[in-house]
């Protein structure tokens, strides 16, 4: 069997789209931990669902997959890459004695071994890598895998009785971010900005095109950690943040080795830059050569009036 | 007194690194090797409860004689090292760095949330498991208080303040705290403290690397010329 367990919904189902795949190819069963709505995980691809009241403690997960583990005996166990996932897996595989891969953005069945590939050494490079003993446990970066879903499909539901030990650890508040609050990590639109930029006021220029598109503001190395014009939180690049959305736009920045890695994961990036000759243009989808003063003022406009 | 035993591992400077053109490998000869950042962060941290609570700070290096002068100089009483072994992944790491600990007086074990070469994540929480000790992940600040620490941990979209009794163990992020940067005067009194090597027991496997090869990036490289283009790719793309 493959186990598929994550404390976000959505991740959940599209690694259900990637078991089923696999399960396929093993003809073996597909069985998910129950996370929320039953008849979804089976359009998803589940055969089993193992219905169980987990709170949301990381001590309680990595008993309940354990416990399962013992049980069942699955040959694969994929868990949704978030924060929490990051931290159940490896102690999960620590348990039982597996390694472990996090923020696989490939899986794959060779000969009975799962091999998974993820980004290393500043996302420059891809790693391959089979794990050896099962269960093979591996956690799968969130927005990476496609949800397939067929409303035809049904399974078997199977009860889990579970009455958790008390957790080592308590929660005595948890705290909403509010939405400027939101890690850049998060972020699906960023406008960044680099060197391109002459004065520390200008960053309104930014702001308001970030503003009229719904994103955040961004900025390279020298923004942030020379200048201090934007807090830390917000450099993109291999020693700042790595990050990953839907529309990266580039804006006066040359697009050295270091910033490019922090880049690699978005869908589509933009550059306007000056330099025709700027490494940027050959690291992004769509560009324009020009000036920033020029070209960010009249496309801040266009964009309000067409968004 | 808290006790204080930080996990550190070096690793190489990646922005040196290069790329073999014919196989695609990275070159490493000649690179630079530096504390991974969080891992510091880690290491100011304990260094900053050290100065509140007095105590003493103990790192536990994966790396060579010059990352424990790092952190000896940063200010960690003691170190230990572990240098690189082939053959090792996260399974026998953790079995490593905790047959060590298990040797030492601890109340808390401070570790970087991910080492910035590997981004696995996976130290920390294995090191707790093995040493069946609670483990509050991606904290942003810290508290000691009585034989208890307070975390306020960093989530996606939220932020969990969270309590459990020591001994713990604790990964930090990079926002935690901005590492100091040790003197001269430091950094030449750091030759005076004690280096311990160690030499760890070959340990089991679980995942066997088979490649790790330069990924080239495949964007669309298209020049517009026009705003009013450009304009209509961003809408089109967000």
């Amino acid at each position: 069997m493959i186990l598929i367990f994550s404390d976000d919904n959505e991740t959940a189902l599209e690694i259900l789209g990637k078991g089923r795949e696999i399960a396929d190819s093993m003809k073996i069963e597909l069985g998910a931990i129950s996370f929320g709505n039953e008849e979804t995980i089976f359009a998803s691809g589940a055969d089993k669902i193992y219905s169980i009241n987990i709170a949301s403690s990381s001590d309680h997960i990595v008993e309940v997959i354990s416990n399962l583990n013992d049980q069942y005996k699955p040959e694969i166990i994929l868990i949704g890459g978030t924060k929490l996932g990051k931290e159940v897996a490896p102690r999960i595989a620590q348990r039982s004695g597996v390694g472990c891969a996090t923020d696989c953005i490939d899986c794959s069945i060779e000969k009975g071994h799962l091999i998974v590939k993820r980004f290393v050494l500043g996302g420059r490079f891809l790693e391959t890598l089979r794990l050896l003993r099962k269960p093979l446990i591996a956690t799968l970066l969130p927005g990476k895998f496609i949800k397939k879903v067929d409303k035809t499909r049904n399974g078997e539901i199977i009860k889990i009785p579970y009455n958790p030990v008390e957790s080592k650890v308590h929660i005595l508040e948890v705290k909403k971010k509010a939405p400027q609050e939101l890690k850049i990590e998060e972020a699906d639109i960023i406008i960044s900005v680099g060197r391109g930029l002459k004065k520390k006021e200008d960053i309104k220029l930014i702001e308001s095109l970030a503003q009229a598109l719904g994103g955040a503001v961004g900025c390279s190395r020298s923004i942030a950690a020379d200048l201090k014009w934007l807090p830390e939180e917000r450099w993109v690049g291999l020693s700042g943040h790595k990050v990953k959305p839907k529309l990266y736009i580039a804006i006066g920045i040359s697009g050295q080795v270091q910033h490019i890695a922090g880049i690699r994961d978005a869908k589509t990036i933009i550059a306007i830059n000056n330099d025709p000759n700027a490494p940027i243009f050959k690291a992004c989808d769509y560009g324009i050569v020009g000036d920033l003063y020029e070209i960010v003022p009249k496309l801040t406009e266009k964009l309000k009036k067409q968004v | 007194m808290p006790e204080i035993i930080v996990c550190l591992k070096q690793i190489f400077d990646l922005g040196q690194i290069r790329v073999d053109t014919s196989t695609k490998c990275p070159l490493t000869e000649g690179v630079a090797r530096k504390l991974s950042d969080f891992d510091k962060n880690a290491l100011e941290e304990a260094l900053r409860i050290k100065e509140k609570h007095s105590g003493k700070v103990i790192a536990i290096i994966y790396g060579t004689k010059d990352a424990a002068k790092e952190a000896l100089a940063m200010g960690a009483d003691e170190a230990f090292i572990y240098q690189y072994t082939e053959e090792i992944d996260h399974l026998g790491i953790a079995a490593i760095l905790a047959g060590s600990i298990q040797q030492l007086k601890y109340d808390l074990i401070l570790c970087g949330e991910a080492s910035i070469d590997e981004y696995s994540f996976q130290t920390g929480p294995r090191l707790a498991q093995v040493l069946g000790i609670p483990v509050l992940t991606y904290a942003r600040k810290i508290e000691l208080n009585d034989g208890e620490i307070i975390v306020e941990r960093e989530l996606e979209n939220r932020y969990e303040v969270s309590k459990t009794k020591l001994p713990a163990l604790v990964t930090v992020t990079k926002e935690i705290n901005q590492p100091r940067i040790p003197t001269l005067l430091q950094i030449l009194g750091a030759s005076k403290k004690s280096i311990t090597e160690m030499s760890p027991m070959k340990q089991e496997v679980g995942v066997k690397i088979l490649s790790i090869l330069a990924v080239e990036m495949k964007r669309k490289e298209v020049i517009v010329k026009e705003i009013d283009e450009l304009a209509k790719v961003i809408l089109s793309e967000k």
